[in-house]
C-alpha cells in the first residue's frame, strides 16, 4: 500500500476510534510517569472525557454517507454508527462507576490499567461495529476479550477475582477458537474474508455439498459467539465471572461486552448467512433453515436464565442470570428476523444498557457499604435511604418489563416482530412472556428486601460518590423517558439511520 | 368548548397528590391523611362532572382525546397511520359509570385509610398511583394504553398488600403478583397478536376490522384469542379455578385496599370481557356462551357453598365475591340485552356493596382485633349502628328488592332463562345459598353468642359515617331508580347487541 493510497482515505470517519486509541495510549504514558503514591482516579476522568469526545465526533459523522476505507475492512454505515453510540454510552457510564469504585485488596498498584483497559475494550467493540471484514471483526473481538480478561482479574490478591479471570480466559479462548474454526470454513468456501464479497459469492452457491459445509460453519460460529453472549447452554462461565470481577467490570461485561457480542453476531449472520443460498440462486437463505437452532438457543437461554436466577442469594450472580435471560430475549429478535429487526435489537440494547447499569450502580454502592454482595444486604434499604430504594425499584421494574418503562417498549418491539412475520413464532413469544413473569419473582425479591424487611443496621448512605449520582440520574431518567416517550428513540433512528437500509450495500 | 383535556385531568389528577406528599415530612400523620384524601377529590369531582354532562343531554364523545404517542419502526404501512399507538382517552356510557364508581370508591377508601397505622406517606403515594391506574384502565381507548394502566395497578397493589397487610401479607402479595402477572402476560400476547395482524390497537378500529370477513385472522385464531382473553380476565374476575390468589388478598390486605380491590380491581376483569371479549370477538363469544354460563354457575355455587362453611367473616366475603362474579358471567353468557345489562349492573352494584361490607369489616377489626365471626358474636350490643349497616349491606348483597343487588341478579337471570333455562335453573340454587350464608354470617355477628364484653367499644363515629352513608345511599338509589345506571348504558348496550347480531 503506497503512501498516496493511505492519504487518499477519508480517515475522518475513524475519528471516534482515533480519539479512544490516542487517549488510551496517552493514559498509559501518564500512568508510567506518575508518582507511585498519587491517586490514579484522574485517569478515569480523562477516560470519561475521551469517551465524551468520541461521542461528539460520532455525532458529527451522523450525516455522512456510508463509506468504507482500508480495502473495505472498515466501514461506517448506519448500523455501525447506531451501535457505536450504544457502546460509547455504555462505556461512559461504566467509567463513571469505575471512578467511584473504592479500591480494595490488591488493586491500588494497578489502578491505572483499570481505567485504560476499559478504553481498549471499548475500542475493540467499536472496531467490531464498523467491520467489513472477518479479520477486523476478529481483531475487534480479541481486543475486547483480552481487555476483559485482565479487568476481571485485576484484584490480584482476591481469590474470587482470580477464579473469575481464569474461567473467563479458558472459556473465552475455547469459544474464540471454535468461532475462528467456523470462519475458516467460510473463507475456504469463498476465498475471501471481505463480508460483502463473501455475501456475493455465497448468493450464487449452487452446490448442495457446499451448503452443508456452510451449515456446519454456521453452527460453529454461532456456538462460539453464543459463549460471548452467555447464551444457554454456553452460559456457565457468566455467573462465576460476574461474581468475582470488580463491580464496574461486571457492569462492563454485562452491557458493553454483550452489546458487542450482538454486534458481531448481527454482522456475521446477517451479511453472510442471511444471503447464502442453499440450493442455487434465489433459494431460501441458509439462515432461515437454521432458524430453529437459534430459536432453541433463545428459548433455553430465557428459561435457564430466568429460572436459575430465582435460586441465587448473591446479587451479582443473580444479575448474571438476569443478563443471560435478557440475551435470550434479544435472540428472539434474531430468530424472527422481522422487518424491524435492527431497530428492535438496537432499542432493546439501549434500554438494557440504562436499566442494567443503573442497577449495577446501586449494587456497587451497597457493596461498598456492607462489604458483601448478598441479596440480603438490601434489607431495609428503604429505611436507610428511601431515594436509593425507589430508584432501584424503578430500575427493577424496568428490567422486569413493566409498561411505562423502556424495558416494556423493548419487549414490545420484539413481540411485534415475532408475530408479524410470515410464520409467527407463537411458541417462542409465549416462552418469552412466560419467563418474563418468572423474572418478576426475583426482581420483586429484591424489592421485598428493600421495602418490607427491616435493616440490619440503620446507618444512612452519606456521601454518595458523584460518579454514581451521575449514572443514577441518567439511567433512571432514560429508563422512564424511553418508556413513556419511545418516539424519541424512533425519531432519532429514522432521521439518522434510515432503517439501517445500507447494511448490505 | 374544547373539553378534551378533561379526561387527562381526571386520570392524572392524583399525581398532584403524589407530588405534594413527596415533599412532606413523613411523621405528620394527620396532614398526610388529609392530603391523601383531598387528592382523590379532583378525580371524583371530574367524574361527577362527566355524569352531569351526560345528564345535560350532551355527547360524551366531547371528551375524547387523541394525541400521537408511540410509533413502531421499520414496518410496512406505517405511513397510513398504522403501527402507531396513540394516547387516546375516551368515555362511553358504560365506562363513565365505571369511572364514577372508581372515583367514589377511591375517595371512600381514602377515608377508610384512617386505620393505617404506619408509613402513611408511602401508603398514600402508592394509593394514589393505584387510582391513576384504575381510572386509566377504564378510559383508555386502545389496548396498549389499557395494558399500561392495567400494569400500573399491579405494582402499587403489590406493595400495598405486602407492606400494610396482615399476618401473611408477603405471601398474599406474591400470589397476587404472579397470578396477575400471568394473566397480563396472556393478555399481552393477545394484544400483540392483534396488533401484529391488524396494525392497530384502537378498540373501535379493531372492532370494525374484526367484523370485516377479509381480515387475515382465521376464525380458529379468533377463538384462540378469545379463550386467551377469557383466561387473562378470568384471573382478574376471578373465574374458578383461577381464584385462589384473590382469597389471600381479601384476607391479608388492609381493609381500605380490599375495598378498592374487591370494588374496582376485580371489575376490570368483567370490563375486559365485555369490552374486548364481546366487543371484538362477538361471533366467537357466541360459541363460548354455554361454557361461560356453566363457568358462571360453577362460580356462583362454589363461592356460595364455601362461603357457608367459613369461620372468618373476611373469607365469607371473599367467597361471596367469587359467587357474585358468577352472576356477571351468567349475564354475559345470556348474550341478550337483559343479560348484559344485568352483568353490568352487577359490576357496579357489587363494587358498592363489597366496598361497604369491607369497610365495616375494617371498622370491626379496628375495635376488636378480630374478624372471626365467633369472636365478633353479639356485636349488636356493642356497635348497634354498625351492625345495622352490616345487615343492610348483606341484604343488598343477597338481592333484597329495593336495593341494587336485586336489580342486577334479576336481570342477569332473566337473560339466561331466556337462552339456557336449565343452566339458569341450576344457578338459582346459588341465589338461595347466598341468602343462607350471608344471613348465617351476619346474624352470627350481630346476635350470635357473645364471648366477650364489648364495653368501651365505640360505635361508628366521625368520618366513618361518610363511607357508610354514601355507599348505602347509592345502593338504595340504584335499587329504587335503576335508570340512573340503565339510561347511560343504553347506547353501549345497543352497540354490543349490534355486534352480536341481535
Amino acid at each position: 500500500m503506497s503512501l498516496e493510497e493511505l492519504t487518499s482515505y477519508n480517515w475522518g470517519i475513524m475519528t471516534p476510534e482515533f480519539i479512544i486509541v490516542g487517549v488510551a495510549a496517552l493514559l498509559t504514558l501518564i500512568d508510567l510517569f506518575m508518582p507511585k503514591k498519587q491517586d490514579r482516579r484522574i485517569l478515569g476522568w480523562i477516560a470519561i472525557m475521551a469517551v465524551g469526545a468520541a461521542m461528539v465526533s460520532l455525532a458529527g459523522l451522523l450525516g455522512a454517507a456510508p463509506e468504507s476505507i482500508l480495502e473495505d475492512t472498515f466501514r461506517l454505515d448506519s448500523f455501525g454508527k447506531a451501535f457505536k453510540f450504544l457502546l460509547l454510552a455504555g462505556g461512559a457510564l461504566v467509567l463513571f462507576l469505575a471512578v467511584s469504585y473504592k479500591a480494595d485488596e490488591g488493586m491500588e498498584e494497578y489502578r491505572g490499567e483499570f481505567y485504560y483497559l476499559f478504553l481498549t475494550g471499548l475500542l475493540g467493540g467499536m472496531i467490531m461495529t464498523s467491520s467489513g471484514d472477518l479479520i477486523t471483526l476478529f481483531i475487534g473481538l480479541e481486543l475486547l476479550s483480552i481487555s476483559s480478561y485482565i479487568l476481571a482479574g485485576i484484584r490480584k490478591h482476591n481469590l474470587q477475582s482470580n477464579e473469575s479471570a481464569m474461567k473467563y480466559v479458558i472459556n473465552g479462548s475455547i469459544a474464540t477458537a471454535i468461532t475462528l474454526f467456523g470462519l475458516s470454513y467460510v473463507y475456504g468456501l469463498t476465498g475471501t474474508t471481505n463480508l460483502l464479497a463473501i455475501a456475493g459469492t455465497l448468493q450464487a452457491l449452487a452446490d448442495a455439498q457446499h451448503a452443508y459445509l456452510l451449515g456446519l460453519a454456521f453452527l460453529m460460529i454461532f456456538v462460539g459467539l453464543a459463549f460471548k453472549l452467555a447464551a444457554a447452554p454456553f452460559h456457565m462461565w457468566a455467573p462465576d465471572v460476574y461474581q468475582g470481577a470488580p463491580t464496574p467490570v461486571t457492569a462492563f461485561l454485562s452491557v458493553v461486552s454483550k452489546t458487542a457480542g450482538f454486534v458481531i453476531v448481527a454482522r456475521i449472520l446477517i451479511s453472510v448467512f442471511a444471503v447464502a443460498a442453499t440450493e442455487g440462486p434465489g433459494s431460501i437463505p441458509i439462515l432461515y433453515n437454521m432458524q430453529d437452532y437459534i430459536a432453541v438457543v433463545a428459548g433455553a437461554t430465557m428459561i435457564i436464565g430466568n429460572v436459575v436466577a430465582l435460586k441465587q442469594s448473591n446479587i451479582k450472580r443473580m444479575f448474571a442470570y438476569s443478563s443471560i435471560a435478557h440475551a435470550g430475549y434479544i435472540l428472539v429478535a434474531f430468530t424472527t428476523l422481522s422487518s424491524n429487526f435492527f431497530y428492535s435489537v438496537w432499542f432493546y440494547l439501549l434500554a438494557y444498557l440504562f436499566m442494567n447499569l443503573g442497577a449495577f450502580a446501586i449494587i456497587q454502592l451497597v457493596e461498598a457499604k456492607t462489604g458483601s454482595t448478598r441479596i440480603a444486604d438490601f434489607a431495609g434499604l428503604y429505611r436507610r435511604s428511601p431515594i436509593l430504594a425507589v430508584v432501584m425499584g424503578i430500575l427493577l421494574i424496568a428490567l422486569a418489563g413493566f409498561p411505562g418503562t423502556a424495558g416494556f417498549i423493548g419487549k414490545l418491539n420484539i413481540f411485534i416482530g415475532a408475530f408479524m412475520v410470515q410464520e409467527p413464532h407463537y411458541v417462542l413469544a409465549s416462552v418469552m412472556i412466560a419467563t418474563t413473569v418468572v423474572s418478576y419473582f426475583y426482581y420483586f425479591g429484591i424489592m421485598t428486601q428493600m421495602f418490607f424487611r427491616p435493616a440490619a443496621d440503620d446507618s444512612k448512605f452519606t456521601k454518595i460518590p458523584v460518579g454514581i449520582v451521575v449514572v443514577l440520574i441518567i439511567t433512571v431518567a432514560a429508563s422512564i423517558l424511553l418508556g413513556v416517550f419511545p418516539d424519541i428513540a424512533i425519531d432519532f433512528v429514522n432521521e439518522n439511520f434510515n432503517q439501517f437500509a445500507d447494511f448490505l450495500q | 368548548m374544547d373539553l378534551s383535556f378533561v379526561l387527562s385531568i381526571l386520570v392524572f389528577s392524583p399525581l398532584l397528590g403524589i407530588i405534594v406528599l413527596a415533599f412532606m415530612p413523613k411523621t405528620e400523620e394527620k396532614t398526610i391523611k388529609i392530603v391523601g384524601f383531598l387528592a382523590t377529590l379532583p378525580a371524583l369531582i371530574t367524574a361527577v362532572g362527566l355524569y352531569l354532562h351526560y345528564l345535560a343531554g350532551k355527547d360524551l364523545s366531547d371528551f375524547d382525546v387523541a394525541k400521537e404517542w408511540i410509533t413502531f419502526g421499520g414496518l410496512q404501512g406505517a405511513e397510513a397511520g398504522f403501527w402507531a399507538v396513540n394516547y387516546e382517552l375516551g368515555v362511553s356510557g358504560f365506562t363513565m359509570l365505571l369511572v364514577v364508581l372508581t372515583a367514589v370508591v377511591a375517595t371512600l377508601a381514602a377515608i377508610a385509610s384512617i386505620y393505617i397505622k404506619h408509613e402513611w406517606k408511602g401508603y398514600f403515594m402508592l394509593f394514589l398511583l393505584l387510582e391513576i391506574g384504575m381510572l386509566g384502565v377504564f378510559t383508555a381507548e386502545n389496548l396498549i394504553l389499557f395494558f399500561l394502566f392495567f400494569e400500573i395497578t399491579l405494582i402499587p397493589t403489590f406493595f400495598l398488600i405486602g407492606k400494610w397487610g396482615y399476618f401473611e401479607k408477603e405471601k398474599a402479595a406474591y400470589s397476587f403478583l404472579i397470578y396477575n402477572g400471568l394473566g397480563s402476560a396472556v393478555l399481552l400476547i393477545v394484544i400483540m397478536i392483534l396488533f401484529a395482524k391488524t396494525g392497530t390497537t384502537n378498540i373501535e378500529m379493531l372492532t370494525q376490522i374484526m367484523s370485516d370477513p377479509n381480515v387475515p385472522i382465521t376464525s380458529g385464531l379468533k377463538l384462540g384469542l378469545l379463550i386467551a382473553l377469557l383466561v387473562a380476565f378470568g384471573v382478574k374476575l376471578p373465574i374458578f379455578p383461577l381464584h385462589s390468589w384473590m382469597l389471600r388478598v381479601h384476607v391479608q390486605a388492609p381493609p381500605s385496599i380490599v375495598m378498592i380491590h374487591s370494588g374496582i380491581l376485580l371489575k376490570i376483569g368483567a370490563y375486559g370481557l365485555i369490552r374486548f371479549g364481546m366487543g371484538i370477538f362477538p361471533e366467537q363469544f357466541e360459541i363460548l356462551a354455554v361454557l361461560l354460563a356453566i363457568l358462571g354457575v360453577v362460580n356462583l355455587l362454589y363461592g356460595a357453598f364455601l362461603a357457608f362453611i367459613q369461620t372468618d367473616f373476611k373469607m365469607v366475603l371473599a367467597y361471596s365475591s367469587i359467587s357474585h362474579m358468577g352472576i356477571v358471567l351468567i349475564g354475559l353468557a345470556a348474550m341478550n340485552e337483559a343479560g348484559v345489562q344485568g352483568a353490568i349492573f352487577q359490576v357496579v352494584s357489587h363494587g358498592l356493596i363489597s366496598a361497604l361490607l369491607f369497610f365495616l369489616v375494617g371498622a370491626f377489626y379496628e375495635r376488636t382485633d378480630t374478624s372471626l365471626m365467633e369472636n365478633l358474636g353479639g356485636m349488636a350490643k356493642g356497635m348497634p349502628i354498625a351492625s345495622g349497616f352490616l345487615l343492610a349491606g348483606a341484604l343488598a348483597s343477597l338481592g333484597l328488592p329495593g336495593m341494587s343487588g336485586f336489580v342486577s341478579e334479576f336481570m342477569a337471570f332473566l337473560g339466561l332463562f331466556e337462552e339456557m333455562p336449565w343452566i339458569a335453573a341450576v344457578g338459582t340454587i346459588g341465589i338461595i345459598m347466598t341468602a343462607v350464608y350471608l344471613l348465617r354470617a351476619v346474624l352470627g355477628i350481630t346476635y350470635g353468642q357473645s364471648h366477650r364484653e364489648f364495653t368501651g367499644v365505640v360505635d361508628i363515629k366521625g368520618v366513618e359515617w361518610v363511607p357508610v352513608l354514601v355507599l348505602v345511599g347509592l345502593i338504595v338509589l340504584i335499587g329504587v331508580v335503576p335508570s340512573v345506571l340503565s339510561s347511560p348504558l343504553q347506547a353501549t348496550l345497543e352497540t354490543i347487541m349490534l355486534g352480536l347480531g341481535g
